[in-house]
């Protein structure tokens, strides 16, 4: 059942992006297609978590392959909060092909399936796993709206004649959005972190190379705050914003096979 | 019953002529209201008046007499192409500027202020939901037309929401104070007018808070460079617009980290692309624009067949009630279940008979031959004659 839920969230996160994509050239129609595709898309991916919830005794989402999955539902619904509103549809260019990617990877791992039973006890499991990921799906967006920014920016530094032809959020918005998300999400990567390592020290386990990344993660992405809190806005603040995504790349694709038993 | 349309427009009648029939509403109602039925649309780009009569002539004749002056510049339309006419004039698509937002704003003043039976009513509704459907589904009326609303829509491009952000205005030109309107118009506030007498260092504190700038000064230098823009703003986001030729700002403030300067010629450039998108949205605008005035053309049509078959369905309703009443006799023997079992019966027999021409009907009046399959019906089955 889940992997029949698979097919048509992936089809309709696919059809978002293409019609996004459409409506960067051609505002209207299928920037309101992409809109419904994103909806109905996560609504299946919502159904499709809910199979994997209802088969499992446990917490579904231990592996590295299904927290991905969990992931990209939360970057999507997090997504859907404001960035169905036509400003923030350019906003779907940047989420909707990644969130298509990860779930295609996400499947590859085995992540869209039935779970494996997990060594690690649930309530860990949900504050650890659970917080990390709601942090992560929170970067992302953040580091979205900043690249948004950057793009914006530099249209209004070029003096586009097409600039008032495309709808987009405006400086200040995206500036304080990004902001915003990130001040909730840093603490909730805080908690995860916290948790982790507390039942690390607990049970005599060593640091792999993903828990070093991810606190470099932190490091950076508290940075963060830390420059705004300093003055720093606009353009400098997008920039270390993108620099923290790297490594939330890092930290959910590149090294999961250091970290997930 | 006819619709018929008679006026003039910023197209066939120049700014001088038109004003000598620019009605206010009290005027407009009075006009409405001495033709009839009729809605008076008076605008500053048109003045036409929509009649509903059921002699088109006699109704034309009595429009053009109030718009006598301008004779030889009125057109005249009627029923199909009246209709059009006013759908395209609600969605902007008439409008000097195309897809200028003001003009459905009007159209429904000037229905509310008609005497419109119901072929007018429908019609002005039919053309408010179609002017409504262009703005929703086009771009046609979202980018500015002039360099003052486009000042304001790149203010609103840095940021955002525009309520109590600060304007600063350098110099009192004509395009500055309209710049200024518009601002404000968003919400934005005007913290300080600048002048020649203006203190230089009143000008440099001002900066420390505001948002945007506009100057449009005759001075023959800058009167304002971007070390001082620097110094003033203290890292603030700032817009400006410089209106004035020779420039007012330095150039090199624009590469400042968080300054964004646009001069006249970026400002009309920008213009002239969102007039170019306009009209790119306009062909859409227009499709749409048909398909609407085709449905209320359908509608319309349907007015001359629904007389006609009514009086068909009347009538097989009395024949099939005469032809039971004549067997009552034999229905008198039938118990109650028995009777409604024929009434039930007769009465799907006559609506299986009537569907198919009810719905040949309906779509011929939709192709325009509904005038004919009603005289059509109406003679073959005798309708409206008094004996049959």
């Amino acid at each position: 059942m889940a992997e029949i839920l698979f097919w048509p969230a992936l089809l309709l996160y696919g059809e978002a992006a293409v019609g996004y994509l459409g409506d960067a050239r051609h505002p209207g129609a299928a920037g309101r297609a992409a809109t419904w595709g994103v909806r109905l898309g996560w609504l299946v991916q919502t159904a499709l978590l809910g199979v994997q919830a209802s088969r499992d005794d446990g917490f579904p989402w231990g592996t590295w392959a299904a927290s991905l999955n969990l992931f990209v539902w939360l970057v999507v619904g997090a997504y859907l909060i404001w960035g169905c509103r036509r400003p923030y549809r350019l906003l779907g260019l940047v989420v909707m092909p990644l969130a298509a990617t990860l779930l295609v990877v996400a499947r590859a791992g085995g992540g869209t399936g039935a779970a494996g039973r997990s060594h690690y006890s649930n309530l860990f499991l949900v504050l650890h796993v659970g917080l990390v990921l709601v942090a992560f799906a929170g970067f992302t967006l953040a580091a979205s709206l900043s690249a948004l920014y950057l793009w914006q920016e530099r249209r209004l530094k070029r003096r586009e004649a097409t600039i008032l032809r495309r709808p987009a959020p405006s400086l200040a918005v995206l500036d304080r959005l990004a902001s915003r998300t990130v001040l909730v999400s840093v603490p909730a990567l805080t908690l995860g972190i916290a948790v982790g390592i507390a039942r690390l020290v607990s049970r005599h386990d060593h640091v792999d190379a993903l828990v070093v990344a991810t606190l470099v993660t932190w490091v950076v992405w508290t940075g963060y705050l830390g420059v705004r809190a300093a003055g720093w806005s606009g353009r400098r603040a997008a920039y270390v914003a993108l620099a923290g995504f790297v490594l939330v790349i890092v930290v959910r694709l590149a090294l999961p096979a250091t970290h997930f038993g | 019953m006819r619709l018929v349309l008679v006026g003039t427009s910023h197209h066939h009648a120049p700014v001088e002529l038109r004003e000598r029939v620019a009605f206010d509403r009290d005027a407009s109602r009075a006009i409405a209201e001495q033709l009839g039925s009729a809605v008076c649309l008076s605008t500053c780009n048109r003045t036409e008046l929509y009649v509903e009569a059921e002699d088109a002539d006699e109704a034309e004749r009595l429009a053009v007499e109030v718009l006598d002056e301008l004779e030889p510049t009125l057109y005249r339309l009627r029923d199909h192409a009246a209709a059009l006419h006013l759908f395209r004039v609600a969605a902007g698509l008439d409008s000097l500027v195309p897809g200028e937002g003001e003009i459905l704003g009007q159209v429904r003043a000037a229905h509310d202020a008609g005497t419109p039976g119901p072929l007018l009513d429908r019609v002005f509704r039919h053309a408010l939901h179609a002017g409504r459907k262009v703005r929703a589904q086009t771009a046609i009326g979202e980018s500015p037309a002039s360099v003052s609303s486009a000042a304001a829509a790149l203010a609103e491009q840095v940021f955002g929401d525009l309520a109590g952000c600060r304007v600063v205005l350098v110099g009192a030109g004509k395009v500055s104070g309209q710049a200024a309107r518009n601002l404000r118009s968003r919400g934005a506030v005007v913290a300080l007018a600048a002048n020649s007498k203006t203190d230089r260092g009143q000008l440099e504190a001002e900066l420390a808070h505001a948002d945007v700038v506009v100057s449009s000064t005759s001075a023959p230098g800058y009167v304002l460079d971007a070390p001082t823009v620097e110094r003033a703003r203290r890292g603030r986001r700032l817009l400006l617009i410089d209106l004035a030729v020779p420039r007012d700002l330095d150039p090199a403030i624009h590469e400042l980290d968080g300054c964004y300067l646009y001069d006249i010629d970026d400002l009309q450039a920008i213009v002239a692309e969102t007039l170019a998108g306009r009209r790119n949205e306009a062909e859409r605008a227009e499709a749409i624009v048909s398909a609407e005035a085709e449905k209320f053309h359908e509608w319309q049509a349907s007015l001359e067949i629904v007389p006609a078959i009514a009086s068909l369905r009347a009538l097989a309703e009395e024949i099939r009630e005469q032809e039971l009443a004549k067997a009552e006799g034999m229905l008198g023997r039938l118990d109650e279940s028995q009777r409604r079992a024929v009434e039930s019966i007769t009465a799907q027999i006559v609506n299986k008979l009537l569907h198919l021409p009810t719905v040949r009907l309906k779509q011929a009046a939709a192709a325009a031959d509904g005038v004919i399959y009603a005289d059509a019906v109406r003679h073959l089955f005798g309708l409206g004659e008094d004996e049959r």
